[in-house]
């Protein structure tokens, strides 16, 4: 069929129903317009999906029966092409895409903070540790850190809604310290992320 | 003269669409349907 007939014929033939048609088409002018595309993108996988675009546009302009036979087929096909290519270029100039190479990965400097899964199981068991370990403290050392560090409160604010002095507060804090840290070196326990 | 001939002959290669392309184009044509009523257009897609 490919050689036999022009495109206007084979145009017709298709708008009638003969799909052979549209396959003569493509093929036709597979290499014209697939060489145009990549002449402007130089990508293949690009090529590939602009060129399946245009003729996705092309079968519905004819099956809605809109196509003009003012215009050649070709000419008329490659403006649809070269206007896909142009939202391209336009959607990747608003989304530019940046790929990391060997020597230099984007990742590397900009990041997630967060923890991931595995650090975060690790944070919550090391949380629950101290619990235990601080609630062995003797009460009014355990009273002082608890506000410190979990309240966040300043010696001046513990050392008036405990009723001691501030040197007494931070006493107690001081040789909280010291006993949590002589449980952990003794028990062996590790507290690290 | 010594003539230097490039290893790598075919430089270029052709762009063409895969089959696998040109089979989707033509398994969508077979499969939109376009339906006029009242003046309004619609596409199925009898996929």
């Amino acid at each position: 069929m490919e050689a036999q007939f022009d495109d206007p014929i084979l145009i017709k033939r298709y708008i009638k129903g003969d799909e052979r048609a549209l396959e003569a088409l493509i093929n036709r002018h597979n290499q014209r317009i697939s060489s145009f595309i990549y002449s402007k993108v130089n990508d293949r996988g690009i090529t590939e999906d602009i060129f399946q675009d245009t003729f996705i546009k092309v079968i519905r302009t004819l099956k809605k029966g809109t196509y003009s036979e003012e215009g050649k087929f070709l000419p008329w096909v490659m403006r649809i092409a070269h206007n896909l290519i142009i939202d391209h270029f336009r959607k990747n100039r608003r989304m530019p895409m940046y790929q990391g190479s060997d020597s230099f990965n984007i990742f590397s400097v900009m990041g997630d903070e967060k923890l991931n899964i595995e650090g975060q199981l690790i944070k919550d068991q090391i949380d629950s540790d101290l619990t235990l370990l601080i609630d062995e403290l003797p009460p009014d050392q355990r009273e002082v850190l608890v506000m410190r560090i979990y309240k966040d409160m300043s010696f001046k604010e513990i050392s008036e809604n405990t009723g001691v002095s501030i040197n007494t507060a931070l006493g107690r804090m001081r040789y909280a310290l010291i006993n949590l840290r002589k449980v952990i070196s003794e028990n062996d326990i590790i507290l690290t992320n | 003269m010594e003539k230097i001939y490039s290893k790598e002959q075919k430089q270029c290669d052709l762009v063409q669409a895969k089959p696998e392309t040109i089979q989707f184009l033509l398994n969508f044509s077979k499969s939109l349907e376009i339906t006029e009523a009242k003046g309004i257009q619609f596409e199925t897609n009898l996929n």
